[in-house]
Protein backbone atom coordinates (compact mmCIF):
# COMPACT_ATOMS: atom_id res chain seq x y z
CA UNK A 1 0.00 0.00 0.00
CA UNK A 2 2.54 2.17 1.05
CA UNK A 3 4.77 1.43 -1.96
CA UNK A 4 1.25 2.21 -4.78
CA UNK A 5 1.21 5.49 -2.39
CA UNK A 6 4.57 6.44 -3.19
CA UNK A 7 4.24 5.42 -6.95
CA UNK A 8 1.23 7.50 -7.19
CA UNK A 9 3.52 10.61 -5.58
CA UNK A 10 6.41 9.84 -8.17
CA UNK A 11 3.85 10.37 -11.13
CA UNK A 12 1.63 12.66 -10.21
CA UNK A 13 3.22 15.04 -7.70
CA UNK A 14 6.25 17.76 -8.23
CA UNK A 15 7.63 17.78 -4.36
CA UNK A 16 9.54 20.95 -3.16
CA UNK A 17 12.42 19.74 -1.30
CA UNK A 18 14.77 21.95 0.94
CA UNK A 19 17.62 22.50 -1.73
CA UNK A 20 15.25 22.15 -4.93
CA UNK A 21 12.29 20.65 -6.89
CA UNK A 22 11.85 17.10 -7.07
CA UNK A 23 10.12 14.77 -9.44
CA UNK A 24 9.59 17.69 -11.91
CA UNK A 25 9.44 15.60 -15.43
CA UNK A 26 6.71 14.11 -16.63
CA UNK A 27 7.24 10.21 -16.46
CA UNK A 28 3.96 8.54 -16.96
CA UNK A 29 4.61 7.07 -20.53
CA UNK A 30 3.53 3.55 -21.85
CA UNK A 31 6.37 1.01 -19.92
CA UNK A 32 8.03 2.94 -17.03
CA UNK A 33 5.47 1.11 -14.41
CA UNK A 34 4.21 -2.09 -14.63
CA UNK A 35 0.67 -2.53 -14.23
CA UNK A 36 -0.43 0.89 -14.95
CA UNK A 37 -1.58 1.80 -18.55
CA UNK A 38 -0.13 4.99 -19.74
CA UNK A 39 -0.74 4.59 -23.39
CA UNK A 40 -2.54 7.83 -24.79
CA UNK A 41 -6.62 7.14 -24.35
CA UNK A 42 -8.60 10.45 -25.87
CA UNK A 43 -11.83 9.42 -23.90
CA UNK A 44 -10.17 8.83 -20.35
CA UNK A 45 -8.41 12.51 -21.58
CA UNK A 46 -11.88 14.47 -21.52
CA UNK A 47 -13.41 12.69 -18.70
CA UNK A 48 -11.15 13.67 -16.52
CA UNK A 49 -9.92 17.27 -17.76
CA UNK A 50 -12.05 20.21 -17.00
CA UNK A 51 -11.47 24.19 -16.40
CA UNK A 52 -12.68 26.02 -13.28
CA UNK A 53 -12.26 29.76 -13.83
CA UNK A 54 -11.13 31.35 -10.73
CA UNK A 55 -10.93 34.68 -11.52
CA UNK A 56 -12.67 36.66 -14.59
CA UNK A 57 -11.91 40.39 -14.75
CA UNK A 58 -11.61 43.41 -17.46
CA UNK A 59 -7.96 42.62 -18.57
CA UNK A 60 -7.03 39.68 -16.04
CA UNK A 61 -8.66 35.83 -16.62
CA UNK A 62 -7.15 33.46 -14.24
CA UNK A 63 -8.48 29.40 -14.77
CA UNK A 64 -7.46 26.05 -13.47
CA UNK A 65 -6.92 23.16 -16.07
CA UNK A 66 -6.67 19.59 -14.25
CA UNK A 67 -6.08 16.81 -16.19
CA UNK A 68 -3.53 18.24 -18.68
CA UNK A 69 0.31 17.55 -19.02
CA UNK A 70 2.90 21.04 -18.26
CA UNK A 71 4.04 20.10 -22.21
CA UNK A 72 0.58 21.20 -23.58
CA UNK A 73 -0.64 23.72 -21.45
CA UNK A 74 3.20 25.32 -21.62
CA UNK A 75 2.38 25.59 -25.42
CA UNK A 76 -0.52 27.16 -25.03
CA UNK A 77 1.40 29.80 -22.94
CA UNK A 78 3.80 30.13 -25.55
CA UNK A 79 1.19 30.70 -28.19
CA UNK A 80 -0.74 33.13 -26.36
CA UNK A 81 2.74 34.88 -26.37
CA UNK A 82 3.65 35.10 -29.55
CA UNK A 83 1.30 33.47 -32.12
CA UNK A 84 -2.25 35.20 -31.75
CA UNK A 85 -2.24 38.38 -34.06
CA UNK A 86 -3.34 41.83 -33.02
CA UNK A 87 -3.27 45.21 -34.68
CA UNK A 88 -0.60 47.63 -33.80
CA UNK A 89 1.10 51.07 -35.50
CA UNK A 90 3.94 50.23 -38.00
CA UNK A 91 4.04 53.04 -40.12
CA UNK A 92 4.36 56.57 -38.90
CA UNK A 93 3.75 59.12 -41.52
CA UNK A 94 5.36 62.34 -39.61
CA UNK A 95 3.88 65.37 -41.61
CA UNK A 96 5.20 67.48 -38.58
CA UNK A 97 7.07 67.08 -35.44
CA UNK A 98 8.33 69.78 -33.69
CA UNK A 99 7.95 68.47 -29.97
CA UNK A 100 11.20 67.20 -28.30
CA UNK A 101 10.53 63.80 -28.59
CA UNK A 102 12.44 62.67 -32.00
CA UNK A 103 10.79 61.50 -34.87
CA UNK A 104 12.14 57.65 -34.17
CA UNK A 105 11.39 58.02 -30.56
CA UNK A 106 8.05 58.81 -30.93
CA UNK A 107 6.79 56.28 -34.15
CA UNK A 108 8.61 53.64 -31.46
CA UNK A 109 6.46 54.69 -28.63
CA UNK A 110 3.14 54.76 -31.02
CA UNK A 111 4.15 51.44 -32.03
CA UNK A 112 3.36 50.25 -28.71
CA UNK A 113 -0.02 51.31 -28.21
CA UNK A 114 -2.14 48.49 -27.78
CA UNK A 115 -5.09 49.32 -30.64
CA UNK A 116 -8.81 47.92 -29.67
CA UNK A 117 -9.35 46.04 -33.27
CA UNK A 118 -10.41 42.75 -34.08
CA UNK A 119 -7.43 41.34 -36.14
CA UNK A 120 -10.18 38.52 -37.69
CA UNK A 121 -11.72 41.80 -39.61
CA UNK A 122 -8.53 42.31 -41.49
CA UNK A 123 -5.76 40.45 -43.47
CA UNK A 124 -2.18 39.87 -42.85
CA UNK A 125 -0.22 42.66 -44.97
CA UNK A 126 1.36 41.11 -48.59
CA UNK A 127 5.13 41.13 -48.25
CA UNK A 128 6.87 43.80 -49.82
CA UNK A 129 3.63 46.05 -50.12
CA UNK A 130 4.61 49.33 -48.87
CA UNK A 131 1.03 50.84 -49.27
CA UNK A 132 -1.41 49.05 -47.96
CA UNK A 133 -5.03 48.37 -48.95
CA UNK A 134 -8.25 48.65 -46.67
CA UNK A 135 -8.18 45.05 -46.17
CA UNK A 136 -5.21 45.06 -44.38
CA UNK A 137 -4.62 48.22 -42.99
CA UNK A 138 -5.98 50.71 -39.78
CA UNK A 139 -5.03 54.27 -40.13
CA UNK A 140 -5.18 56.90 -37.34
CA UNK A 141 -4.11 60.53 -36.85
CA UNK A 142 -2.62 62.40 -34.42
CA UNK A 143 -2.67 66.13 -34.61
CA UNK A 144 -2.29 68.26 -31.93
CA UNK A 145 -0.83 71.54 -31.25
CA UNK A 146 0.05 73.52 -27.59
CA UNK A 147 -1.05 77.02 -27.35
CA UNK A 148 -0.45 79.33 -24.39
CA UNK A 149 -3.67 79.94 -22.40
CA UNK A 150 -4.09 83.72 -21.99
CA UNK A 151 -6.47 83.09 -19.25
CA UNK A 152 -3.93 81.73 -16.96
CA UNK A 153 -2.81 83.58 -13.19
CA UNK A 154 0.32 85.57 -13.54
CA UNK A 155 2.40 83.90 -10.88
CA UNK A 156 0.95 80.53 -11.40
CA UNK A 157 3.56 77.47 -12.14
CA UNK A 158 1.16 74.87 -13.02
CA UNK A 159 1.55 73.25 -16.77
CA UNK A 160 -2.10 72.84 -16.43
CA UNK A 161 -3.14 76.04 -15.96
CA UNK A 162 -0.46 77.73 -18.30
CA UNK A 163 -0.93 76.01 -21.54
CA UNK A 164 -3.57 73.81 -23.52
CA UNK A 165 -2.90 70.58 -24.69
CA UNK A 166 0.47 70.33 -23.38
CA UNK A 167 -0.11 66.83 -22.54
CA UNK A 168 -0.74 64.27 -26.20
CA UNK A 169 -2.74 61.29 -24.91
CA UNK A 170 -3.19 57.92 -26.43
CA UNK A 171 -6.98 59.41 -26.46
CA UNK A 172 -6.18 62.39 -29.00
CA UNK A 173 -5.63 59.03 -32.06
CA UNK A 174 -8.43 59.73 -34.10
CA UNK A 175 -9.41 57.13 -36.49
CA UNK A 176 -9.28 58.17 -40.19
CA UNK A 177 -11.28 55.22 -42.51
CA UNK A 178 -9.52 54.15 -45.28
CA UNK A 179 -11.47 53.56 -48.45
CA UNK A 180 -14.56 51.59 -48.33
CA UNK A 181 -14.18 51.08 -43.87
CA UNK A 182 -17.49 52.94 -43.30
CA UNK A 183 -19.39 50.88 -45.21
CA UNK A 184 -17.55 47.67 -43.84
CA UNK A 185 -17.26 48.67 -40.24
CA UNK A 186 -20.16 51.10 -39.65
CA UNK A 187 -20.68 50.65 -35.52
CA UNK A 188 -16.80 49.94 -35.34
CA UNK A 189 -15.15 51.48 -32.52
CA UNK A 190 -11.49 51.52 -33.48
CA UNK A 191 -9.40 53.63 -30.75
CA UNK A 192 -6.21 52.46 -28.62
CA UNK A 193 -7.38 50.31 -25.87
CA UNK A 194 -6.05 52.80 -23.11
CA UNK A 195 -7.01 56.47 -23.02
CA UNK A 196 -4.58 57.87 -20.88
CA UNK A 197 -1.19 56.58 -22.63
CA UNK A 198 1.25 59.41 -21.93
CA UNK A 199 2.78 60.27 -25.84
CA UNK A 200 4.61 62.98 -25.39
CA UNK A 201 4.63 66.45 -23.76
CA UNK A 202 4.46 69.88 -25.97
CA UNK A 203 5.19 73.75 -25.03
CA UNK A 204 3.45 76.30 -26.32
CA UNK A 205 4.33 75.94 -30.41
CA UNK A 206 5.10 72.91 -30.89
CA UNK A 207 3.31 70.24 -32.67
CA UNK A 208 2.78 66.79 -33.52
CA UNK A 209 0.85 65.98 -37.12
CA UNK A 210 1.30 62.33 -38.00
CA UNK A 211 -0.46 59.77 -40.05
CA UNK A 212 -0.03 56.07 -38.29
CA UNK A 213 -0.82 53.27 -40.20
CA UNK A 214 -1.94 49.73 -38.25
CA UNK A 215 -1.37 46.25 -39.59
CA UNK A 216 -2.12 43.25 -38.33
CA UNK A 217 1.04 40.80 -37.05
CA UNK A 218 2.29 38.26 -34.27
CA UNK A 219 4.34 38.50 -31.31
CA UNK A 220 6.88 36.69 -32.76
CA UNK A 221 7.55 39.25 -35.44
CA UNK A 222 7.76 41.92 -32.70
CA UNK A 223 6.80 41.98 -29.13
CA UNK A 224 4.03 45.28 -29.59
CA UNK A 225 2.28 42.68 -31.76
CA UNK A 226 1.77 40.22 -27.90
CA UNK A 227 -1.76 40.78 -27.50
CA UNK A 228 -1.50 39.53 -23.67
CA UNK A 229 1.05 41.76 -20.92
CA UNK A 230 1.69 38.68 -19.22
CA UNK A 231 0.79 34.90 -19.53
CA UNK A 232 1.94 32.35 -17.18
CA UNK A 233 1.32 28.78 -15.48
CA UNK A 234 2.18 26.97 -12.43
CA UNK A 235 1.35 23.67 -10.96
CA UNK A 236 -1.35 23.84 -8.50
CA UNK A 237 0.17 23.17 -4.88
CA UNK A 238 -0.96 20.62 -2.58
CA UNK A 239 -0.04 20.81 0.94
CA UNK A 240 0.20 18.18 3.59
CA UNK A 241 1.28 18.53 7.27
CA UNK A 242 3.19 15.93 7.96
CA UNK A 243 3.63 16.48 11.74
CA UNK A 244 0.93 17.90 13.82
CA UNK A 245 1.64 21.25 15.12
CA UNK A 246 0.06 23.27 18.02
CA UNK A 247 -0.85 26.59 19.31
CA UNK A 248 1.78 29.49 19.03
CA UNK A 249 3.50 27.48 16.47
CA UNK A 250 0.31 26.81 14.53
CA UNK A 251 0.28 30.50 14.41
CA UNK A 252 3.70 30.92 13.03
CA UNK A 253 2.76 28.82 10.65
CA UNK A 254 -0.02 30.40 9.00
CA UNK A 255 2.14 33.71 9.36
CA UNK A 256 4.68 31.63 6.51
CA UNK A 257 1.87 31.39 3.54
CA UNK A 258 -0.15 34.25 1.78
CA UNK A 259 -3.27 35.00 3.83
CA UNK A 260 -6.29 32.31 3.49
CA UNK A 261 -3.91 29.36 2.68
CA UNK A 262 -4.00 28.34 6.36
CA UNK A 263 -6.67 28.52 8.89
CA UNK A 264 -6.46 27.84 12.84
CA UNK A 265 -8.97 25.42 14.01
CA UNK A 266 -9.71 25.02 18.02
CA UNK A 267 -10.36 21.48 18.59
CA UNK A 268 -10.68 21.02 22.59
CA UNK A 269 -8.98 23.73 23.51
CA UNK A 270 -6.26 23.50 21.74
CA UNK A 271 -5.18 25.31 18.58
CA UNK A 272 -4.33 23.41 14.94
CA UNK A 273 -3.62 24.61 11.96
CA UNK A 274 -5.57 23.18 8.90
CA UNK A 275 -4.98 23.92 5.13
CA UNK A 276 -8.12 25.66 4.13
CA UNK A 277 -7.71 27.21 0.73
CA UNK A 278 -4.77 25.93 -1.88
CA UNK A 279 -6.04 29.30 -4.29
CA UNK A 280 -5.85 32.25 -2.07
CA UNK A 281 -7.50 35.13 -4.12
CA UNK A 282 -4.41 37.77 -3.22
CA UNK A 283 -2.18 35.41 -4.90
CA UNK B 1 1.34 33.99 -41.25
CA UNK B 2 2.05 35.84 -43.97
CA UNK B 3 2.28 34.03 -46.86
CA UNK B 4 6.18 34.55 -48.30
CA UNK B 5 7.21 34.40 -51.85
CA UNK B 6 8.42 31.14 -52.73
CA UNK B 7 7.55 28.23 -49.88
CA UNK B 8 10.29 26.63 -48.22
CA UNK B 9 9.40 22.93 -47.21
CA UNK B 10 8.04 22.58 -43.82
CA UNK B 11 9.18 19.29 -42.92
CA UNK B 12 12.01 16.78 -44.39
CA UNK B 13 12.94 13.35 -43.64
CA UNK B 14 16.16 12.18 -42.66
CA UNK B 15 16.55 8.34 -42.48
CA UNK B 16 19.40 6.45 -40.90
CA UNK B 17 21.40 4.26 -42.91
CA UNK B 18 21.31 0.59 -42.15
CA UNK B 19 17.57 0.74 -40.62
CA UNK B 20 14.49 -0.36 -42.84
CA UNK B 21 12.21 3.07 -41.64
CA UNK B 22 11.28 2.48 -38.41
CA UNK B 23 14.25 5.21 -36.99
CA UNK B 24 13.49 8.30 -38.21
CA UNK B 25 15.02 12.26 -38.36
CA UNK B 26 11.85 14.99 -39.02
CA UNK B 27 13.64 18.03 -39.78
CA UNK B 28 10.73 20.97 -38.91
CA UNK B 29 11.53 24.44 -40.36
CA UNK B 30 9.90 27.43 -38.46
CA UNK B 31 9.09 25.78 -35.28
CA UNK B 32 10.58 25.74 -31.88
CA UNK B 33 9.78 24.44 -28.46
CA UNK B 34 5.40 25.07 -28.92
CA UNK B 35 5.52 22.34 -31.06
CA UNK B 36 8.34 20.18 -30.12
CA UNK B 37 7.42 19.60 -26.83
CA UNK B 38 3.74 18.77 -26.72
CA UNK B 39 4.31 16.76 -29.83
CA UNK B 40 7.21 15.16 -27.92
CA UNK B 41 4.93 14.20 -25.02
CA UNK B 42 1.70 12.83 -27.41
CA UNK B 43 4.24 10.70 -29.45
CA UNK B 44 5.74 9.59 -25.97
CA UNK B 45 2.39 8.09 -24.89
CA UNK B 46 1.98 5.92 -27.81
CA UNK B 47 3.30 2.24 -26.69
CA UNK B 48 4.75 1.22 -30.04
CA UNK B 49 7.38 4.10 -29.64
CA UNK B 50 10.74 3.47 -28.27
CA UNK B 51 12.42 6.69 -28.52
CA UNK B 52 11.09 10.11 -29.11
CA UNK B 53 12.63 13.54 -28.88
CA UNK B 54 13.52 16.55 -30.41
CA UNK B 55 16.31 19.45 -30.52
CA UNK B 56 16.53 22.79 -31.38
CA UNK B 57 19.85 22.74 -33.66
CA UNK B 58 21.04 25.88 -32.95
CA UNK B 59 18.72 29.67 -31.55
CA UNK B 60 19.44 31.67 -34.40
CA UNK B 61 17.79 29.22 -36.85
CA UNK B 62 13.99 27.90 -36.52
CA UNK B 63 14.02 24.64 -37.16
CA UNK B 64 13.55 21.17 -34.95
CA UNK B 65 15.06 17.92 -35.35
CA UNK B 66 12.73 15.42 -34.03
CA UNK B 67 13.93 11.81 -33.72
CA UNK B 68 11.12 8.75 -33.47
CA UNK B 69 12.02 4.92 -33.02
CA UNK B 70 9.83 2.52 -33.10
CA UNK B 71 9.57 -1.05 -31.60
CA UNK B 72 9.73 -3.94 -34.23
CA UNK B 73 9.34 -3.06 -37.59
CA UNK B 74 6.27 -0.28 -37.54
CA UNK B 75 7.73 2.57 -39.89
CA UNK B 76 8.37 5.99 -37.61
CA UNK B 77 5.90 8.34 -39.41
CA UNK B 78 2.67 6.24 -38.18
CA UNK B 79 3.51 7.50 -35.08
CA UNK B 80 4.62 10.44 -36.26
CA UNK B 81 0.89 10.65 -37.86
CA UNK B 82 -0.52 9.51 -34.62
CA UNK B 83 0.97 12.19 -32.41
CA UNK B 84 -0.05 14.80 -34.32
CA UNK B 85 -3.82 13.87 -35.12
CA UNK B 86 -4.18 13.16 -30.96
CA UNK B 87 -2.85 17.02 -30.18
CA UNK B 88 -5.21 18.37 -32.70
CA UNK B 89 -7.76 16.34 -30.69
CA UNK B 90 -6.52 17.08 -27.02
CA UNK B 91 -6.53 21.30 -28.52
CA UNK B 92 -9.76 20.85 -29.75
CA UNK B 93 -11.35 19.77 -26.51
CA UNK B 94 -9.72 21.72 -24.53
CA UNK B 95 -11.27 24.96 -26.57
CA UNK B 96 -14.60 23.05 -26.65
CA UNK B 97 -14.39 22.75 -22.64
CA UNK B 98 -13.04 26.50 -22.37
CA UNK B 99 -15.55 27.86 -24.64
CA UNK B 100 -18.20 26.75 -23.07
CA UNK B 101 -16.81 27.37 -19.34
CA UNK B 102 -16.74 31.00 -20.46
CA UNK B 103 -20.35 31.84 -22.08
CA UNK B 104 -22.32 34.06 -20.06
CA UNK B 105 -24.35 32.35 -17.21
CA UNK B 106 -28.39 32.41 -18.80
CA UNK B 107 -26.59 30.62 -21.87
CA UNK B 108 -24.85 28.37 -20.28
CA UNK B 109 -28.17 26.98 -18.35
CA UNK B 110 -29.52 27.33 -21.29
CA UNK B 111 -27.41 24.57 -23.30
CA UNK B 112 -27.78 22.66 -20.22
CA UNK B 113 -31.45 22.36 -20.19
CA UNK B 114 -30.89 21.60 -24.44
CA UNK B 115 -28.58 18.22 -23.55
CA UNK B 116 -31.11 17.31 -20.58
CA UNK B 117 -33.68 17.21 -22.98
CA UNK B 118 -32.11 15.41 -26.17
CA UNK B 119 -30.88 12.94 -23.66
CA UNK B 120 -34.44 12.24 -22.71
CA UNK B 121 -35.74 11.89 -26.47
CA UNK B 122 -32.62 10.04 -26.65
CA UNK B 123 -34.17 7.38 -23.74
CA UNK B 124 -37.32 7.28 -25.31
CA UNK B 125 -36.29 6.35 -28.58
CA UNK B 126 -33.78 3.65 -27.47
CA UNK B 127 -36.70 2.46 -25.08
CA UNK B 128 -39.39 1.74 -27.77
CA UNK B 129 -36.60 0.55 -29.87
CA UNK B 130 -36.31 -2.24 -27.26
CA UNK B 131 -39.60 -2.46 -26.50
CA UNK B 132 -40.77 -3.72 -30.64
CA UNK B 133 -37.74 -6.03 -30.43
CA UNK B 134 -39.04 -7.73 -27.59
CA UNK B 135 -42.88 -7.50 -28.68
CA UNK B 136 -41.66 -9.42 -32.47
Amino acid sequence: MAAKRSMDELRERVVLGEFGVRNVHTTDFPGNYPGYDDAWDQRRFEEAFRVDVVREEDGVLEFDMVGIDAAIANAFRRILLAEVPTMAVEKVFVYNNTSIVQDEILAHRLGLIPIRADPRLFEYRNQGDEEGTEIDTLQFQLKIKCSRNPQAAKESSDPNELYFNHKVYSKHMTWVPLGNQTDLFPDADFRPVHDDILIALLRPGQEIDVLMHCVKGIGKDHAKFSPVATASYRLLPDITLLQPVEDEAAETLQKCFSPGVIEIQNIKGTFFPAVKCLVPNKS
Amino acid sequence: MAESGERKAALEMVQADGTDGNCVTFVLHDEDHTLGNSLRYMVMKNPDVEFCGYCITHPSESKINFRIQTRGSLPAVEPFRKGLNDLMGVCQHVLDTFEVRLLPEELRSFLDQERQRTFDAESLIAFSGILCLTLV
